[in-house]
């Protein structure tokens, strides 16, 4: 594993930031010169589609063809927005990016800026990643100064500007649209698609977002070639390499890169050292907060899109979080529930008046006193709920509950037959 | 609220962009970093400045959990309740602090130093359990560390 192919952690050491000498040194803004100098706005897009690039903010798109839908040639306004909200619990790949190398990001985003012909382009960054924001500030500071961004960008007549907002808490801002009404200062309420941002964005003019490890990836395919990115996956669908973030019951809980494909067992018995104190492993989310439990016979699945989805998850960030054999999984469910019930911007029923149902239901059955009726109630609303919300939250926080109905419907029953939580001690 | 030299720069640049509200998030900050929380002089400022309504500016004021319309201590606190740091013992690192301030979630000290909010995952995950003072995070919490950490603090608000 110590030999996997490096791209966006090639710079990192822990504890220190890249900047442009070091980003330089080691082959950066490669990737820009050759986009600037050889290649046409299409080709550039061309390139990211053939390479299978799939979007790693969570729903896994193919990067070219959000590209496609986005009118690069047609004159005037429009924007590229990269999504740096990243508060799905679990998941905290592109803060490490960001700590480690920020130059990938503001390469990235103006090469893409360049293929979709956007004038202005901005970076959303969360509350609680300041050290995110200032790294990225000197990084905009230096590539203007080296010429690489800001008016004729490398003698071409193209011109960029890159802002770095930065936001002030909530976990729907990373929605697409209403990160949109964030940046815009409106009340950030997600907002009805069509029109797609694609058409009507940032200002009602046409935008494309893109989550900062998907932008990050895409100076490496110019440099590259797109041939080369496709074959770094270990499956045959899949393409690059990915930024795994661990976190729960390990003994050790790194960020780090490796192949898209690689098996989950490995990034569980070897990167994370297995599950901490010599337990067993019960379950984990395979990408975050919104991904559907994975459970020991799942073990060697493969850490890709299609894989994933077909094991009845989804791959979502690749941050996984790892759950041993004393979890009582209705605690870990409630825990996830509250998070989203919390962060709800109340715009929709389903949401607002769903998500606290859903908690009271697990809160009376992890106290032991729940009935069989109310894990009926459960898998009603859950049913209701998924697939009736105005945006993508609600049906994210019923990942983990139709999991939890799905795979532990014993340990459900268990804390109504006896009337307390078979697991909980405490 | 503002000092003259902050001031004159968001109103300079009100005046310079075509969409001057996008300065809101940066604006209610700005307010908050000098004043430590958005009274209501702050809301009705940042509509004075950004050319809207008050009623414009509190719909956004009340959205961001990281913004304050109520008074804090000189410290905020706070402590991520979601799934990795409730893996890694965070509720046990609440009921330590609770103790330690004597203070509730959602409390300020009698002192005014520290106030107490639980909030969603800090992307600290590999750190859990995990907390954020200011625009700080702090990993591996663990009773000595926080003790550490708040004696930190109290030195500083000394100075």
């Amino acid at each position: 594993m110590s030999d996997a192919p490096q791209l966006l952690f090639k710079n990192r050491r822990l504890g220190e930031t890249t900047f442009l000498d070091g980003y330089q040194k080691t082959g950066g803004y490669q990737g820009l010169r050759k986009a600037f100098k050889e290649m046409t706005p299409a080709e550039v897009r061309e390139t990211v589609k053939v390479a299978g690039l799939r979007g790693r903010g969570g729903a896994g798109f193919s990067t070219g063809l959000k590209w496609s839908f986005f009118p690069a040639d047609q004159p005037g306004e429009k924007y590229l927005v990269c999504n740096g909200d990243e508060m799905e619990p679990g998941t905290w790949k592109d803060r490490e990016l960001l700590k480690a190398d920020p130059h990938q990001l503001v390469e990235g985003m103006i090469i893409s800026a360049y293929a979709l012909q956007a004038p202005v382009a901005y970076i959303f960054i969360r509350y609680a990643y300041e050290e995110c924001s200032r790294n990225l500030e000197q990084a905009i500071a230096e590539a203007k100064a080296a010429g690489f961004l800001g008016k004729n960008i490398l003698g071409s007549d193209y011109s960029l500007e890159l802002h770095v907002h930065r936001s002030a808490g909530r976990y729907i801002l990373g929605e697409e649209t209403a990160l949109l009404n964030g940046l815009e200062g409106k009340r950030p309420n997600p907002r009805s698609k069509p029109p797609f941002p694609a058409q009507r964005g940032l200002f009602d003019k046409p935008t494309t977002v893109n989550n900062v490890e998907t932008i990050a990836n895409v100076p490496h395919i110019l440099s590259g070639g797109a041939q080369w990115y496709k074959g770094l996956a270990l499956t045959d669908g899949g393409a690059g390499t990915k930024l795994y973030g661990l976190s729960g019951h390990l003994e050790h809980t790194p960020c780090v890169e490796l192949p898209v494909g690689i098996p989950l067992r490995t990034l569980v018995e070897q990167v994370g050292g297995g599950v901490r104190g010599g337990r067993k492993f019960k379950a984990c989310l395979p990408g975050g907060a919104s991904t559907p439990f994975l459970t020991a016979d799942q073990l060697d699945v493969a850490m890709d899109f299609d894989p994933i989805a077909a094991a009845g998850s989804r791959l979502g960030t690749g941050c996984v979080t790892v759950f041993d054999d004393t979890t009582c999984m209705v605690a870990a469910t409630l825990n996830l529930n509250r998070f989203f019930a919390r962060e709800s911007c109340g715009w929709c029923t389903p949401c607002r008046d769903g998500l606290p149902m859903v908690n009271w239901l697990l809160e009376k059955i992890e106290r032991g006193e729940g009935t069989m009726d109310d894990i009926a109630m459960l898998k009603d609303q859950q049913r209701n709920i998924s697939g009736r919300s105005f945006c993508a939250l609600a049906e994210g926080a019923m990942g983990p509950v139709e999991s939890l109905l799905r795979l532990f419907m014993d340990e459900i029953e268990d804390h109504v037959k006896l009337g307390r939580c078979p697991l909980r001690t405490r | 609220m503002l000092p003259d030299s902050i001031l004159l720069e968001f109103q300079d640049r009100a005046a310079t962009i075509d969409h001057p509200m996008e300065l809101v998030v940066d604006l209610l900050r700005a307010i908050q970093e000098q004043h430590g929380w958005v009274p209501d002089e702050g809301v009705e400022l940042a509509a004075q400045i950004l050319g809207t309504s008050a009623l414009k500016v509190e719909e956004i004021a009340t959205f961001y959990d990281k913004i304050f319309r109520q008074p804090v201590g000189k410290r905020v606190i706070h402590l991520c309740d979601s799934i990795c740091c409730w893996t890694r013992e965070a509720e046990a690192i609440l009921a330590y602090l609770q103790q330690k301030l004597g203070i509730a979630p959602g409390e300020t000290t009698a002192d005014g130093l520290f106030t107490l909010l639980p909030t969603c995952c800090l992307g600290a995950c590999g750190e859990a359990p995990a907390m954020m003072i200011g625009l700080t995070t702090y990993g591996h919490l663990t009773p000595e560390k926080i003790d550490a950490i708040l004696e930190q603090q109290r030195a500083e608000v000394a100075r």
